[in-house]
């Protein structure tokens, strides 16, 4: 006998008299929607019948200001896509450009690149853990521990490039200044300190039954879905596909890393796996970092000297594909000579997640499409570009 | 001349000045406790959560409370142009007035209380369950959807929680033989009801927690759903009288289920070590219930409304009848008071089986730390 309701739910033709359908308005200001995402919930009762998201509050016009502006003044614009994790979409902006143009970068450059972009990916999926958390309704704690760790990691950026969130610290054809002196050695620590965080999140959410009963076979996508719908990133490595653009197409010096793709075999690409797959992403990050640190040449230039004073870029076109926070972080540039891109298009991994939203949250429960939404994981300044 | 006690009659015949001193006293006092328990629970949450919590008004933040109150006093009091002007100013009087009606017939020490009832405890359930009332004014008197929400919510979970609630406490009542709460308390001056009903003292516990929407049952008040439930629309005063209400009832259940269950002012020490001792005791008992009730609140996430639901209907509420048929064939053939023991912690020990097969079928362990070993390199 199951003392709990199996996850069936009662969709509203099995009502037994009749009801009428109520229109919930959730957002563009309201706290589950982290930023200003707006969703409009047909419900029946608590069912959720229909549902409409609406996009495009934060539109900025990303695109249309990097055609407008220098390369290397364009790169303010895009730490503020995703905007927890400003270094790894500079890491991806600035590797387009380079691809553009053919311009080498130093090695110390890129293992600087890589350990900031890793240290992005912890903070965003930090952020992750404890507003989802916060979603499922533990009252802020894994709200504040994920916080802690964050403000590390953030106080390590501010000596790093000055800044904390928008550090705009990768500069076409490197870094923009050396790391300071004991850099390593804080790093390390907050490594340590890291770790110690993801294993405070896990024993209060993973090991909490409660947590598990709500997340454990919620919105549930196979693979094939998934790559229907352009899925990429920690969503589409919960289905049970380990692809990982890191490992598939290694880019700058991910192929001297050893890491893995977090996987299980009962993966199944439900809530709980998407939760599970960031917390297990992060400890990798943690090792890679931590591999970078080693291999690093400890010293050596961080900038290539050979760049011209305002980069000018002939005919051609580039994509990259970059392994960003939430999924695959496109970025094409195309030139037509001068100094500023003709055009810029930015496949945002955000906005192609969310396209999932409206399947999966149709016959959930109310308190379960709010979670469902958290648990994509959406940045919407990524999304609204 | 006999010591002084709050007890007996302060007035001799004018029976009503008596009562009116005593609402008064208790009032005041309860306020002043409730607004202490916030900022309590403000510092306790926050050390939970590794913060400081308020250190800034008075000395450790010892002003909050009154920094808080004076801001709800002074904010205004809107009123949204599509609520039901009555009932939404009507709704948190009668949410405030049942909670504080509670705090009537409680017995913090040796007859001290403003009235000591021969059906104490059935005026408490009587009056709690006025509760709902208010909150479904609130939720259909708001004109908003989130409040409707969350009035529908509070009055389904509440009235189905209330069932087991007023059973598990049936239990001890039929043990106690009595429903006189200061009786109660005499009764267990040698060993407190929850060693004989363990059970009961789980069940109400938990359906307690439902009872004042706390974590994990904050489904009608749900933060990150439904941004407040039944008092979204609240502002100033009238958003205070709900929080005060909340809390009210946080202190009044925490008196009710230590006076219950932990002794309240008899256990260990009966009648010899006099009021100071007894008022001590039962104000400990209720710090140390509510500060488990804090406890629960940082650490666990929230139930969904269908879980709740099948957690009442499907195990509280059958192991309370089943507590209550043993209690009787028990008390009815003079059975040994160790068979109340035995068969009520036979059990809580199943009730904590049932979550905990629960667990194991679905292992958490499997999950825990596994972030660490699996993977595919390749």
């Amino acid at each position: 006998m199951s003392i709990w309701p199996d996850e069936k739910v009662l969709t509203p033709g099995e009502a037994e008299f009749d009801t009428v359908d109520m229109t919930i308005n959730i957002g563009p200001q309201h706290p589950a929607t982290h930023g200003v995402f707006r969703m409009i919930l047909r419900v029946d009762g608590e069912v959720v019948v229909d549902c409409e998201p609406y996009i495009g509050y934060l539109h900025r016009g990303l695109e249309k200001l990097t055609e407008a502006n220098d390369y290397r003044q364009a790169m303010g614009y895009w730490d503020r896509t995703d905007y927890l994790a400003g270094m790894a979409c500079e890491h991806a902006y600035v590797m387009a450009v380079e691809a553009l143009a053919q311009i080498e970068v130093p090695e110390r450059a890129e293992y600087i690149r890589v350990i900031m972009a890793e240290l992005s990916r912890i903070n965003s999926h930090f952020l992750f853990l404890g507003a989802f958390g916060a979603d499922v309704g533990s009252f802020g704690t894994s709200f504040i521990y994920a916080w802690r760790e964050r403000e590390r990691i953030y106080d390590l950026f501010e000596e790093v490039a000055g800044d904390r969130m928008f550090p705009t610290y990768m500069r076409v054809g490197g870094v923009a200044m050396d790391l300071p002196d004991n850099f390593e050695q804080r790093c390390r620590w907050l490594l340590g300190s890291i770790r110690q965080g993801i294993e405070d999140l896990d024993g209060l959410l993973t090991g909490n039954e409660i947590f598990v009963e709500r997340c454990r076979n919620l919105a549930p996508m196979t693979s094939e879905r998934a790559i229907a719908l352009g899925i990429t990133g920690p969503i589409l490595r919960s289905t049970g596909l380990p692809w990982d653009l890191r490992k598939a197409e290694p880019y700058s010096v991910y192929d001297r890393i050893k890491f893995d793709i977090p996987w299980r075999p009962d993966l199944q690409g439900d809530v709980f796996d998407r939760f599970w797959m960031r917390l297990s992403e992060m400890y990798q990050s943690a090792r890679i970092i931590e591999q970078c640190l080693e291999q690093m040449p400890k010293g050596g230039l961080v900038l290539n000297p050979d760049l011209p004073k305002t980069l000018r870029v002939d005919n051609g076109e580039a994509y990259i594909r970059y392994e960003g926070t939430k999924g695959e972080y496109g970025v094409y540039a195309m030139s037509k000579g001068g100094n500023k891109p003709y055009r810029m298009k930015l496949r945002s991994p955000s906005f192609c997640n969310l396209s999932a939203l409206r399947e999966m949250v149709i016959g959930s429960y109310v308190a379960d499409a709010i979670i469902i939404l958290g648990s994509l994981d959406i940045v919407l300044g990524e999304v609204d570009k | 001349m006999t010591p002084f006690s709050f007890g007996g009659e302060l007035f001799g015949m004018w029976n009503w000045l008596d009562a009116v001193v005593r609402v008064v006293i208790v009032v005041t006092a309860m306020t002043l406790v409730v607004m202490y328990l916030t900022y309590g629970e403000r510092k306790v949450v926050a050390r939970f959560q590794q913060r400081l919590g308020p250190t800034k008004t008075g000395p450790a933040g010892l002003f909050q409370a009154f920094a808080d109150a004076l801001k709800l006093v002074a904010k205004e009091d809107i009123r949204p142009t599509n609520a039901d002007r009555w009932v939404f100013e009507l709704a948190p009087y009668a949410t405030f007035v049942p909670v504080f009606l509670v705090l009537l017939v409680l017995p913090f020490a040796k007859d001290w209380g403003v009235r000591n009832l021969t059906l104490g405890m059935f005026f408490v359930f009587a009056v709690l369950g006025l509760n709902i009332v208010g909150i479904i004014m609130a939720g259909l008197g708001s004109g908003n959807k989130f409040a409707l929400l969350g009035g529908v919510r509070a009055a389904a979970q509440m009235i189905s929680y209330e069932i087991p609630l007023v059973l598990s406490l049936l239990a001890v009542a039929m043990v106690a033989g009595t429903l006189d709460l200061n009786q109660i308390a005499m009764l267990q001056e040698d060993r407190p009801f929850i060693v004989l009903q363990p059970l009961a003292f789980l069940i109400f516990f938990t359906a307690m927690l439902s009872e004042m929407h706390r974590a994990p049952f904050d489904i009608p008040v749900a933060e990150s759903e439904i941004v407040g439930g039944y008092f979204v629309e609240y502002s100033g005063i009238r958003w205070s009288m709900f929080q005060l209400t909340e809390y009210a009832s946080m202190w009044g259940f925490s008196v009710f289920g230590s006076v219950v269950f932990l002794g309240g002012w008899a256990f260990p020490f009966g009648e010899d070590w006099g009021w100071g001792w007894q008022l001590a005791l039962t104000f400990m008992k209720s710090i140390a219930w509510i500060l488990t009730i804090f406890w629960i609140r940082t650490t666990v996430p929230r139930l969904r409304i269908d879980q709740l639901m099948a957690f009442c209907w499907k195990v509280l509420l059958p192991l309370s009848i089943v507590q209550l048929v043993a209690n009787g064939f028990i008390l009815v053939y003079d059975w040994p008071q160790e068979l109340l023991t035995a068969t009520s912690g036979a059990g809580a020990v199943l009730l904590i089986a049932i979550i905990i097969t629960r667990s194991v079928r679905r292992p958490k362990n499997k999950y825990v730390g596994s972030y660490r070993q699996v993977g595919v390199t390749s």
